[in-house]
């Protein structure tokens, strides 16, 4: 089957690595074949998180730079220093709430303005999906749960071999009983953020 | 129940490597496990540290890596099998104990675990420990995919036991960091006890018994010639003139190449997952059905060299490469693209790679490294130690841990570090050859690891310099793991005994020690101060948990505090710590209460007392 690769990146703490366990186990569910790698040593100090998930038939876990079907940025900023791992044909969805690095506040460097953020990654690829994440998040009931609103998102982009009932089963199964029904929320409100972005 | 101990063959389940090499190691029957934690290996131990609490599995967290080494060893040769873990670096640690157990071998299987971190995502060097198997003469085994590296340890726990030799199963980031889809087989019922059989003749490592024992490994490594040359790991797809040799990952980035430039009827590719002894009859004969050869491999020329001198016995002329300026590099690891572009280059293939954004007009991203958390209690540390030494020339040799993050502006406390341990060995050698103050800093868990000695060392040759031990608690780096420090009842796990820091130090015999809580500013920068004064040997055990443990385990946190009106906008507080509960909005400094940890370090340095606990939520809002 066709090969799909799909790029998660976000600041740890924001649950990345268990949107890609989802979309595994969705793709388990599915009987599709999914490859996965994440980099995650400082995953809880704040660093950067980036994870690959590669659907179909490659033997590869990892996606070089500008090989990307899809880029999914949980920070803004986050989305635009991946934009090397696009190409003219990826598409990318982004939450646009911020999470400046403490860099910014001790006067290493300016955050990029957001409009001209959307622009530039709008200029360079083929679509971009770009919303207040966060805000459904806490709409959904819980801030954790930015995860499960950008994974709604994705679905809803069709461009992802598994399906939103698949997701949404493996929802269920892989993540935590207390947050299932937020989560369940969450995904739904990105799904219907993403359907609205056009 | 744990997932790795479901006892159901043939269940399909996503599976990090790491989570897969645990449930390879349980279907193969390991009995016994040790460790000491390092990534990218952590996940496996601590699989196994969990499943070791409802199954008959022994596992410990050793010490160090040697000790865990010695550990495993000692069982493997009381018959049971037995399996420890470690990063690359570890090994080092361990090869002491490594390089003469090749001597006496094993009786139970044994396997020992390398993950190495090609691109050093989390380590302090990228060392190729292939070299390991070749400098013991001990077999080496190497998956490619997660699914494999399952599959894979069950087979050497196998050969193993038919050489009675511990086998090397080397491991990379990309194969402990990825997940897949893998098909549990069934659980063997480990071996718990076996007996030891004294035969001193044989396994006592004497100058006379080491004699006999070295011919004896000369014998197993021409028995695993015999073993490598029939392993279903080392294989050969196609068969073509244009030939591809690969290893571990870089087998999956050749054949998805091979695939994507549509060569595969040209191509004659050879996997080496039995890559010690290299498998020489199908090396020599795969050569001479070739009309040149591309090595692909991460790391160091290890297969190519082998691969050029078994031709060059062969008389065959035929060009072999791998690392060359124009095509592989001995540095980093590599990528699906990188692989294609230098197959189509080196087999004269037509190839334009994918057409990458020009990204001449993007501003500068700030930098978002990885920061000691919000009121973490190093970030403490370093303040009271860089008051305590404000005026003094120092220098600040460091060690492995979350701490060695103290490296970056405006903390600023890390001037030198190698491996597990050298802040202290270091500080020894910087006190004799410069003035300066030399100020150390190490963990808790890696005072234990391998800081005792270069402490016994310094007392004992009485260097100038003071070490502060840095006791959170844990083994925080690597995702919390206990140490011989921790309290194990808190866990509510029995059997265990505990070593206090401060009564080694004081046994050591290490003249001035003190103790301090280093969220009270004022005193952890008094007691410092006295401790850098003191002539000779002086320890420091900075003492607070680890603040990330803390909320992880839900213990009580602090509450959260905001910055008042009284703030005249010195920023101390920001440029001095850095930590990342501040944030800048509107000109002014602010602190997330989300993030702040309530360790209140920051309210004791403000020069207006503007940093008060929040009382009420209004008080968050108006701040």
């Amino acid at each position: 089957m066709q090969t799909t690769r799909l790029i998660i990146v976000a600041v740890g703490g924001q649950g990345n690595l268990l949107a890609s366990k989802v979309l595994g186990e969705a793709a388990l569910l599915a009987d599709i074949p999914v490859r996965m790698s994440e980099i995650h040593g400082m995953a809880q100090r704040g660093g950067v998180v980036e994870s690959a998930v590669v659907f179909g038939d490659a033997e590869s876990t990892i996606i070089s730079d500008g090989e990307a079907d899809v880029l999914v940025g949980f920070e803004p900023s986050e989305t635009l220093r991946a934009l090397n791992r696009c190409n003219a044909d990826t598409i990318v969805i982004t939450n646009t709430a911020k999470l400046p690095p403490f860099t910014v506040s001790i006067g290493q460097g300016t955050y990029p303005d957001l409009n001209e953020l959307q622009e530039l990654i709008r200029q360079k690829t083929a679509r971009l999906v770009a919303f207040d994440a966060l805000a459904l998040a806490k709409e959904a009931g819980n801030f954790m749960s930015l995860n499960m609103v950008l994974l709604g998102s994705l679905i809803q982009t069709g461009l992802m071999p598994v399906s939103a009932d698949n997701v949404k089963q493996a929802i269920r199964t892989s993540t935590k009983k207390a947050f299932i029904d937020t989560n369940i929320k969450a995904f739904e409100l990105g799904f219907e953020a993403a359907a609205k972005a056009g | 129940m744990h997932k790795l101990l479901t006892e159901n063959p043939g269940q399909k389940m996503l599976l990090l490597g790491n989570e897969a090499i645990a449930r390879g190691a349980i279907e193969a029957g390991v009995a016994v496990a040790s460790t000491y934690p390092g990534t990218p290996s952590s996940e496996i131990s601590l699989n196994f540290f969990q499943m070791s609490q409802e199954s008959d599995l022994y596992f410990e967290y050793s010490t160090n890596e040697k000790v865990a080494m010695e550990v495993a060893a000692a069982a493997a040769n009381s018959g049971v099998r037995s399996m420890c873990v470690m990063k690359h670096v570890g090994v080092n640690v361990a090869a002491d104990a490594l390089m003469t157990l090749a001597y006496v071998g094993v009786k139970g299987g044994m396997v020992v675990l390398t993950a190495d971190d090609p691109y050093m995502f989390s380590s302090q060097n990228e060392q190729d420990n292939r070299f390991y198997a070749k400098l013991s003469g001990l077999p080496l085994l190497e998956p490619s995919s997660v699914e494999e590296a399952k599959e894979m340890i069950s087979y050497a726990f196998e050969i193993s036991e038919k050489l009675q030799e511990p086998v090397l199963f080397r491991t990379t980031t990309r194969i402990n960091h990825s997940s897949a889809i893998v098909t549990l087989g069934e659980i063997k019922t480990p071996q718990t006890k076996g007996d030891f059989v004294k035969d001193p003749l044989n396994l006592v490592t004497v100058p006379a018994v080491s004699r006999k024992l070295h011919v004896k490994l000369l014998e197993n490594i021409e028995k695993a010639k015999d073993l490598t040359e029939s392993s279903a790991y080392n294989f050969i797809q196609g068969d073509g003139k244009w030939g591809i040799v690969c290893n571990g990952v870089s087998y999956n980035y050749a054949s998805d190449a091979i695939k994507e430039l549509d060569i595969a009827d040209k191509v004659r590719l050879l996997r080496v997952g039995f890559s010690y002894p290299m498998p020489e009859k199908i090396i020599k004969s795969y050569l001479k059905a070739c009309e040149k050869v591309l090595v692909i491999e991460e790391g160091e020329p290890y297969m190519e060299e082998q691969i050029k001198a078994f031709a060059q016995e062969e008389g065959l002329t035929l060009s072999i490469r791998g690392k060359a300026k124009d095509l592989f590099t001995r540095l980093y690891e590599y990528d699906p693209a990188q692989v294609r572009e230098n197959i189509a280059k080196f087999f004269g293939m037509p190839y334009t790679p994918a057409a990458k954004p020009d990204l001449s007009d993007v501003p500068q991203v700030p930098q978002r490294p990885p920061t000691l958390c919000a009121g973490c209690s190093h970030r403490a540390t370093y303040y009271a130690v860089k008051k305590a030494a404000e005026g003094l020339g120092t220098i600040y040799p460091t060690d492995i841990g979350c701490y060695t993050l103290g490296v970056l502006p405006p903390l600023s406390t890390a001037d030198f570090l190698l491996c597990m341990g050298s802040s202290v060995g270091t500080g020894c050698g910087f006190s004799v050859s410069t003035d300066k103050k030399v100020i150390s800093f190490i963990g808790d868990s890696t005072f234990f690891h391998s800081g005792i000695p270069g402490l016994v060392n310094a007392v004992f040759n009485n260097h100038n310099f003071t070490l502060i031990v840095l006791d959170n608690s844990t083994t925080a780096m690597t995702g919390h793991q206990p140490h011989p420090g921790v309290n194990m009842k808190d866990f509510n796990l029995t059997g265990y005994g505990r070593v206090s820091i401060e009564n080694v130090v004081r046994a050591i015999g290490v003249p001035h020690v003190e103790i301090i809580k280093p969220y009270r500013v004022n005193k952890s920068i008094a007691a410092i101060k006295e401790a850098i004064d003191y002539e000779g040997v002086s320890v420091i055990i900075s003492k607070e948990a680890c603040t990330l443990y803390a909320q992880n385990l839900k213990k009580a946190r602090g509450k959260p505090f905001y910055i008042n009106e009284k703030c005249t906008d010195h920023r101390e507080c920001v440029n001095q710590l850095a930590c990342p509960a501040f944030y800048i909005e509107d000109e002014r400094v602010h602190i997330n209460a989300d993030l702040c940890s309530g360790c209140a370090v920051c309210a004791q340095i403000c020069p207006e007392k503007a940093i008060v606990p929040v009382r009420s939520k209004e008080k968050i809002k108006s701040s």
